[in-house]
């Protein structure tokens, strides 16, 4: 399987994301912004964590006008699989590619730290290898993960199963970890082929770094 | 010509930030006439733009694309001669 993973200036996980793909038995191709189109045998694209651009105006307005991003509309278009994380969430909000905006953690704290997450929808490539109501532990490293969406929103994200995780402690209790609507932690479009979250589960693959959950998310993706 | 933008978070939308200055205003004592705070950012964008009109036209177009979030965020626009 081929992984492309974006790269932007600021972005800091995109050797993160590639250690995780290849521990999991993928190609990985890590694509400068400023290139064109994407490796044409790409199964999932990733746009890893970081600050793109500083985050400067707002995380993830400037990156999503790189000259890389016609060529990411045109493969989400055709239904290629993208996973954004972290600021990959943000970037994929600002471009459009799914629906609702981020603001600024609710206490204005940088969260940073391992939170438990529960698996509210597995009808989808990402999540398909977790039963719902699993509960996983994956770090979280964010300023911006307050994610917003109006009423009517919100609806049609319940409605189309489109929320794939929502914060929880440990007995997957859900709680609201920085002013999410819904407590939400990750969604998907419509047609399930994009996907995004703000916790970072390609930093949960090693038990000495606290947990191996994330190897149970990204392996959603090796069967094609 | 000059264009000032403010763009600040519409209502409806919890504006932590203006929130936290408005307690941290009330500890200070300002708490009897302090009513609400907002926070939100100004843009000035310098043009070269002939009319005022037009000016109005492409900084809008600038903000629907680009300065504000429109999920989230509004704006208003300044043009000054």
């Amino acid at each position: 399987m081929n992984v492309s993973v974006l790269q932007f200036p600021g972005t800091n996980c995109e050797y993160d994301t590639q250690y995780a793909f290849e521990k999991l038995g993928c190609t990985v191709n890590i694509i400068w912004h400023k290139e064109t189109t994407l490796p044409s045998n790409t199964d999932l694209l990733v746009i890893p964590g970081g600050f793109s651009y500083g985050d400067y105006l707002r995380s993830g307005a400037i990156a999503r006008f790189a000259s890389i991003m016609d060529a990411v509309q045109e493969y989400a278009a055709k239904g290629g699989k993208i996973l954004g994380i972290c600021n990959g969430f943000q970037i994929l909000l600002e471009a459009g590619l799914l629906p609702g905006a981020m603001k600024r953690n609710d206490k204005l704290h940088f969260i940073s730290k391992i939170v438990p997450l529960k698996v509210v929808s597995n009808n989808n490539t990402f999540l398909q290898k977790l039963e719902l109501g699993d509960t996983l532990n994956i770090p979280v490293a964010h300023h911006d993960g307050n994610y917003f969406i109006d009423d009517a929103g919100l609806e049609d994200l319940i409605k189309n199963d489109q929320i794939l995780l929502r914060y929880c402690d440990e007995d997957s209790k859900e709680i609201n970890l920085n002013g999410s609507v819904s407590n939400i932690a990750g969604i998907c479009n419509k047609d399930k082929n994009i996907f995004a979250l703000m916790p970072h589960p390609e930093r949960a693959l090693e038990e000495i770094l606290g947990s191996t959950d994330g190897i149970k998310m990204l392996e959603g993706f090796l069967n094609k | 010509m000059k264009a000032i933008v403010n763009i600040g978070l519409k209502k409806g939308v919890l504006d932590d930030q203006g929130k936290a200055t408005h307690h941290a205003l009330d500890t200070l004592g300002f708490k009897d006439i302090v009513k609400d705070v907002r926070i939100g950012k100004q843009i000035i964008i310098e043009l070269s733009s002939s009319t005022e009109e037009a000016a109005r036209t492409e900084v809008t177009n600038m903000c629907e694309k680009l300065l504000a979030n429109t999920v989230i965020e509004d704006y208003s626009i300044e043009i000054i001669g």
